[in-house]
């Protein structure tokens, strides 16, 4: 990063050396990063890729076994007090008190952040009619549907008004409705300037939401940038063919001759983008007798983004 | 604002926040009124008859309903431990108390709260089971100013044990086990102390526990102050008692909340 000193794109979030550990296992090597600002950010990876850790530690939750980590400015560990005053979370499990109405979770959230008594109902109206949950204002959360429940779960979060939020998988197990209105309340705390730090399994999320995307596996960072580098380091897409036996494989590679064949599994896979002209196009080059026993379109998606980048060359290898 | 306005403030927020609980969620009240008004009719009905007798002049001339009540006052302490125990271990398994830990919260509101709801819960419990004693016979002959000593040391006893609950909930590692390490203190105490018969009456090794553990004294004093007998020292060692056992359970209850809290995955 060359902005960091710049004070239009001042560091909501400086990350640097960041490392952590379980036991043996080891959950965080050494990871950076710097989100501007203003700006969404994407922490994309798979189960495991220490995505959560890394909110934790930001949120003040739990401690990094070593490196730095400084919000707002702020060092995590040793001014987590400040941290706490500016950051709002919404963390992956459901934060909500199932025994309060949705009403009284936000007027208890105010009342633990100090507001006047006039902002505390004016602010907790002003959420409900935001988040649509004006209807369930006097029902206790144990009546709301998964999508409800995030709902008033980020009202929370932004009762205080945080210039930073952290949503960790805000999306996950959510149906793909709920998830459309919550990319809605996030591209709309976006436009309002608010920071956010968002962790998904989805590239696509990542894609429409983020300005910049890191990409973290078994504790790294992988890769970062805008959405737009980032598929530019896409393997592209291709056709597998799958043939009965060698010969044909054979054959075939003689004819595509931008194919790279795997011959342990008799596969040939040929650059292709997928569309029918140019799917015709392959088949045409095939002689009659090639024996093609299957074929697939493969458009390429976050594995292969994996893949790509963790050096792991062929997915069905792994599976 | 200062710090302990905030303080005071932010439990306050908790303790409206769990007392809201306790009657959105009324079994555990229930039952911590439920136990000690069953054991009243047992040992009152079934059990008062020959135990009333064998009492002799242990019972100040008393009858046994008199002897018997101001126990079923401190099993009313003893049976909030149950309920605090799991409520305290209820919140720290859920997603709730990640917010507030990353939120500007007072760090010590939250157990704050579940100690005064457990107090507030418990002195409601016991004011319907005195009306229950007063209904099947309990006859005190308290003073106002006894009245007031009487649920100045429930208070303070529940104030304690609500500590030592809390402590026990933090670190249980389950709801069951939240509330069954609670059970001694619920049962096991009460009953090896002179809350039913006077320890003087118990062989020797159990005698010697029951005259020196925290129960005796606590229910020694209520019972002097409700039968209008001398009150003697033994309050102040009920006090002293109940000061050791809240300090205790303080301290445990924040380490095991530091603890318990910092290192989730």
């Amino acid at each position: 990063m060359n902005a960091m000193t710049s004070d239009a794109t001042r560091n909501a979030v400086s990350v640097s050396g960041l490392r952590k550990t379980y036991g043996k296992k080891v959950v965080l090597d050494g990871v950076d990063l710097d989100i501007h600002e203003g700006e969404v950010f994407a922490l994309l990876g798979p189960n495991g890729a220490g995505k959560t850790t890394i909110v934790r530690i930001l949120s003040t939750l739990i401690p990094a076994d070593g490196g730095t980590a400084r919000v707002m400015g702020h060092d995590v560990r040793r001014e987590a007090a400040a941290v706490r005053k500016v950051i709002g979370v919404t963390g992956q499990f459901s934060a909500v008190d199932n025994l309060l109405t949705g009403e009284e979770n936000l007027l208890l959230i105010g009342r633990l952040l100090h507001l006047p008594a006039t902002e505390l109902r004016a602010r907790t109206a002003q959420l409900l009619q935001l988040f649509d949950l004006v209807e369930l204002t006097k029902r206790t959360p144990a009546t709301y549907s998964g999508g409800e429940k995030r709902r008033l779960d980020i009202a929370m979060t932004l009762m205080g008004r945080p210039k930073l939020i952290f949503l960790d998988e805000p999306t996950t197990g959510l149906d793909p409705r709920s998830r459309q209105t919550m990319w809605q309340v996030i591209r709309d705390l976006a436009a309002d300037g608010v920071t956010i730090l968002l962790t998904t399994q989805y590239l696509e999320e990542a894609d429409q939401l983020a300005d910049r995307i890191a990409l973290l596996d078994r504790g790294h960072v992988v890769a970062e940038g805008t959405p737009d580098d980032l598929k530019g380091r896409l393997p592209g897409a291709h056709i597998r063919l799958r043939f009965a036996d060698a010969a044909s494989l054979d054959e075939a590679a003689r004819e595509l001759r931008d194919g790279t064949r795997d011959d342990q599994d008799l596969v040939l896979r040929v650059p292709n983008d997928g569309g029918i002209r140019s799917l015709r196009d392959v088949l045409a080059r095939l002689r009659d007798d090639v024996a093609v026993e299957d074929l697939s379109i493969h458009t390429p998606d976050l594995d292969d983004v994996f893949f790509a980048l963790t050096g792991n060359t062929s997915k069905e290898q792994t599976t | 604002m200062n710090a302990l306005t905030i303080a005071i403030q932010d439990s306050t927020t908790m303790l409206g926040r769990e007392l809201k609980h306790t009657l959105r969620f009324p079994l555990l009240l229930v039952s911590t009124i439920l136990v000690p008004v069953v054991m009243l009719m047992l040992f009152d009905y079934i059990l008062g008859g020959p135990i009333g007798h064998g009492l002799g002049d242990a019972a100040h001339g008393a009858s046994y309903v008199d002897f018997l009540v101001p126990g079923i006052l401190l099993l009313t302490v003893a049976a909030g431990c149950g309920p605090a125990a799991i409520n305290v271990h209820t919140d720290m398994a859920g997603g709730f108390i990640d917010r507030i830990r990353t939120m500007a919260v007072t760090r010590g509101a939250l157990l704050a709260g579940h100690v005064g709801g457990s107090v507030v819960r418990t002195l409601g419990a016991a004011v319907v089971v005195t009306l229950v004693a007063l209904v099947v016979g309990f006859r005190p002959k308290a003073t106002l100013g006894d009245w007031f000593a009487v649920f100045g040391i429930v208070a303070a006893f529940s104030f304690a044990l609500a500590w030592l609950s809390a402590a026990l909930g933090l670190v249980a590692k389950t709801v069951a086990g939240a509330n069954g390490s609670t059970l001694p203190i619920q049962f096991l105490l009460p009953f090896l102390s002179s809350t039913f018969v006077p320890a003087a009456s118990m062989p020797a090794g159990v005698r010697w526990f029951s005259e020196n553990q925290p129960f005796t004294p606590v229910v020694e004093s209520l019972r002097a102050l409700l039968t209008g007998a001398p009150v003697g020292s033994t309050t102040c060692l009920a006090l002293a008692w109940c000061a050791a056992i809240a300090l205790g359970g303080y301290l445990w209850a924040q380490a095991a909340f530091r603890r318990g809290v910092g290192e989730r995955m």
